[in-house]
């Protein structure tokens, strides 16, 4: 049942690196990370790859698998034609540790800076109420796993090294929506500060996120775009715009 | 090598669920808290579980509270859980919940709005809190959010949002340090660049979950090396209880990359049946004794009590794991088993495929992706896995503080005691929130009480040190992966779902030879983000934990929960009065037997005499006020 695969591995640290292509075997119904884990096992017993569940579930094992982000542990090696040589990347758009471990820590400073949750001041543990229809549009967000697929593709951040400290990126727009669409939270604004504060006008909506989402979260089409036209109504509607200043409303919301 | 050094007052080791708790209230009370993440932040393996939070709110059914509760979870556990720790579970479960809400978490409703719960194996009522299947990744992400939140306020209010709560992520820790009979600290190692860290703390928690690794088959990740309870052993701690080991019922058996890959009881508790390969619904044959009044003895009454559970008693699918895990052994022994040796699990003919792509999207997302499998449409192929282990660190219910150790406290997996021989599901995440958090009230009261922030002395660092790079300086011993898979197997093979004398003392014949092979183990290239090296010292972790459960296995001679014997198939209420201790004196390990304690009044009378008579010795029942009744 086994059959021999090429896997072109790319080494190396933050100094740089180089391919590494080795023969290894892959059996049937196994996963690109099941192979990885029999390259470190039987071949390269220090090769660095960051994994977890093994189930989809934990968004760890975030790789480049010919040139396309996806989640080690969820790529079939059937999908790959006989013979097919399997080149595997680390994410292009976060710095090198090692091999195929990058350091995410950007979006870990990223959702710091995104205000949580507000509820109700004076909303009592066990009271709150809540249609199932109503959490349903911010429990698609909660989804995510954050495998940050979606802020690798992105091509705000991933050729754009400057663009990082104005942009959140598309992971913590979801985590904008889904706070703005709570059915209980009080913060307003929180679209105004997307745009303003974490660069959601930077996004051109091209939706390589959402192609890339393991979740299949509808990231562009229920989050990004939603905002946006809300921002934009506020924005450029005369009407709104002068109550907004004669009121001194700035609730977008 | 470089070391960095830090000082804070609580050090956290672990964060899932309960490790974050326990850092959210040891923080609240103004405490200077590091998490410590063996992975990255929010990746722990609090995020797999799926089903549920148990929690008596009573919201989809008005008659639960916390009484039935903790009966179902003292049942679940055939009566050897510490009652301390079920009772105070039952009681706190709920304000659990509902804190989780007011920090963010979106749970599925009922029609009037509240918090939805479901149905669960040896669970009475529907209880399991839940968001479809991902009830796990909803916890972590609410409680990483609300460290967060709190970080915010911590910015604001003292200019640094890492002022009093630190996290370190993809961090290992080698050592609990000791000085003058106290926890004193923790040491342990960036895993990015293999560079060493410091930890001086007045107070350590144990928050590390499982020990699935040690296993062959299992449902845990590769963080599941039990490390906490080898961490507590070698501090001076103790273990109690470490035979019992949950095996779920529903892993996935195909393709052999995922075995082991859980498959939610929830598939059960919203009307999926297991079948054998002549397509019968086997489970009607395993309902034990003890449970032959709850469970239904006909499909028919079975399928009645998905619409009307008070006039039907449930189905024989919805038993505790271990009563199903045993089934499906015996079905696949006996030759009945589905193609790649399981059983088949039905949802298909049972629900819409609508409301089975809502009730359960991963399930069908992870069936589909991983094994060419629809579950709206075709049956899954499922058998035990290794999952949970009951034993853990002996703690004082009300506090979590070690028994051992003066300021060390561990809290969720780790801990022992609360589900006694057997979990139930859903019972694990509200064990994480409702002792995650006594643990950071226990660190907080013993830290003020013990102000005095302990001094370390450079003998105890160093020790810690040469342990953590003794893999470094062998040559020519063995590859640690190749001693991991051998170690996996042993235990799979001889410490496994049904066990006996004969294979017990074989696993432990053979575990004595590991000892050496992972003392010689050694490693090769630097120290950069090195999994070698990482296994290399997770692999003593694995051993101290293997050679406790084999001990405590040996020894217990009947089956309860957990712990099947096929030389002794009996539970023996002579059993039941004991715990199994397990210390390390030097290298040996040792397993004393204490007695359990019996029930207080006010919980015996909870249950009815001839239930307790299936459990307790005639000499106690006549000592207790249920038992005499």
């Amino acid at each position: 049942m086994a059959r021999p695969i090429n896997l072109r591995i790319w080494r190396g640290n933050k100094n740089g690196g180089d391919f590494h292509t080795v023969t290894v075997d892959a059996n049937e119904g196994e996963v690109v990370l099941d192979v990885i884990h029999r390259v470190q096992a039987t071949q390269l017993p220090d090769l660095a790859v960051r994994w977890n569940c093994k189930a989809g579930k934990c968004g760890s094992c975030s790789m480049e698998i010919n040139g396309k982000p996806r989640l080690a542990c969820m790529t079939r090696m059937n999908t790959f034609a006989e013979g097919e040589t399997i080149t595997v990347t680390p994410l292009r758009a976060f710095p090198v540790i090692r091999d195929l471990v990058t350091d995410v820590s950007f979006n870990y400073k990223k959702a710091m800076e995104i205000p949580s949750y507000a509820p109700p001041a004076n909303l009592k543990p066990g009271e709150a109420r809540m249609e199932q229809i109503d959490v349903e549009r911010s429990q698609e967000f909660r989804k995510c796993i954050e495998c940050f697929l979606c802020q690798d593709t992105c091509h705000v951040i991933r050729d754009h090294e400057e663009n990082k400290k104005s942009f959140a990126g598309p992971r913590f727009f979801i985590r904008i929506a889904e706070l703005d669409m709570h059915p209980l939270d009080t913060l307003r604004n929180r679209k105004r500060t997307a745009q303003e504060s974490h660069g959601l006008g930077m996004c051109n909506i091209t939706k390589c996120c959402t192609e890339v989402c393991p979740e299949h979260i509808r990231i562009t089409d229920n989050a990004i775009i939603p905002m946006k036209e809300r921002v934009v109504d506020v924005k450029y509607d005369p009407v709104r715009w002068l109550g907004s200043k004669i009121r001194k409303r700035e609730d977008i919301s | 090598m470089s070391m960095e050094r830090y000082s804070y007052d609580v050090v956290v080791v672990g964060a899932g669920g309960a490790g974050l708790r326990a850092a959210v209230e040891a923080r609240e009370a103004g405490f200077k808290v590091a998490i410590i993440c063996k992975s990255l932040f929010g990746k722990a393996h609090t995020v797999m579980a799926e089903g549920g939070i148990a929690a008596a709110m009573g919201n989809v059914n008005s008659s639960d509270n916390w009484q039935v509760h903790f009966r179902d979870t003292m049942r679940g556990g055939k009566f050897l859980n510490n009652w301390r720790m079920a009772e105070l579970h039952a009681k706190e479960s709920p304000e659990r919940v509902w804190e989780l809400e007011m920090w963010g978490a979106l749970f599925d409703r009922t029609q009037e709005g509240k918090i939805s719960q479901r149905n669960f194996g040896g669970h009475e009522y529907p209880r399991l809190a839940h968001v479809g299947d991902r009830t796990g990744l909803e916890l972590i992400r609410t409680m990483q959010q609300r460290i967060v939140a709190l970080q915010q306020q911590d910015g604001k209010n003292h200019g640094d949002m890492e002022s009093h709560i630190r996290v370190f992520a993809e961090v290992t820790i080698t050592d609990v340090l000791v000085e003058n009979g106290k926890a004193a600290g923790v040491y342990g190692y960036r895993r990015e660049s293999g560079s060493e860290l410091l930890f001086e703390a007045g107070a350590v928690i144990l928050a590390t979950g499982g020990i699935g690794k040690s296993f062959k088959v299992t449902s845990n990740s590769w963080e599941g090396t039990g490390d906490g309870h080898a961490l507590a052993l070698r501090a001076g701690s103790k273990l109690i209880d470490m035979e019992f080991v949950q095996f779920h019922p529903t892993g996935m058996v195909w393709p052999p990359s995922v075995r082991g890959i859980l498959v939610t009881e929830s598939v059960r508790g919203d009307g999926g049946v297991l079948t054998n390969s002549e397509g019968r619904r086997f489970m009607f044959d395993y309902i034990p004794e003890v449970f032959k009044d709850k469970y239904a003895d006909t499909e028919e009454e079975a399928d009645r009590w998905y619409k009307d559970q008070a006039n039907n008693r449930r189905p024989p699918e919805l038993l505790p794991r271990d009563e199903v895990a045993r089934a499906i052994n015996s079905e696949v022994k006996a030759g009945r088993g589905s193609p790649h040796g399981g059983v088949f699990l039905d949802v298909s003919k049972r629900l819409p495929a609508e409301e089975i792509k809502r009730r359960l999207p991963s399930m069908w997302h992870q069936f589909k992706e991983l094994a060419d499998v629809d579950i709206t449409e075709q049956p899954m192929e499922v058998g035990p896995t290794c999952h949970y282990v009951m034993g853990g660190v002996q703690v004082d219910p009300d506090t979590a503080a070690a028994v051992g150790l003066q300021g060390l406290f561990a809290a969720g997996e780790v801990a022992g005691g609360m589900h006694g021989s057997n979990r139930l599901g859903g019972n694990s995440l509200s064990d994480l929130l409702v002792f995650g958090r006594r643990a950071g009230m226990g660190a907080v009261a013993y830290l003020q009480s013990n102000p005095s922030k302990p001094s370390l002395s450079d003998a105890t660092v160093k020790k810690a040190q040469e342990r953590l790079n003794a893999p470094f300086t062998h040559t020519g011993g063995e590859n640690p992966y190749t001693i991991h898979q051998e170690l996996q197997q042993t235990t799979n093979d001889l410490v496994g779902i049904i066990r006996t004398k004969k294979e017990l003392e074989e696993s432990l014949e053979k575990l004595a030879k590991f000892r050496q092979r992972i003392k010689n183990v050694s490693v090769t290239g630097g120290r950069e983000f090195n999994p070698g090296f990482h296994l290399a010292l997770d692999l003593e972790n694995m051993f101290l934990v293997s050679e406790a459960m084999a001990r405590s296995a040996l020894i217990r001679e009947e089956s309860r929960g957990g712990h099947t014997r096929e030389d002794f198939p009996k539970m023996d209420s002579k059993w039941r009065q004991v715990n199994n201790v397990t210390s390390v004196d030097g290298e040996a390990v040792k397993c004393e037997q204490v007695k359990a304690k019996l029930l207080p009044d006010e919980l015996s009378t909870l249950f009815e005499n001839n239930e307790l008579s299936k459990y307790f010795t005639e000499e106690e029942l006549a000592g207790m006020k249920g038992g005499s009744k």
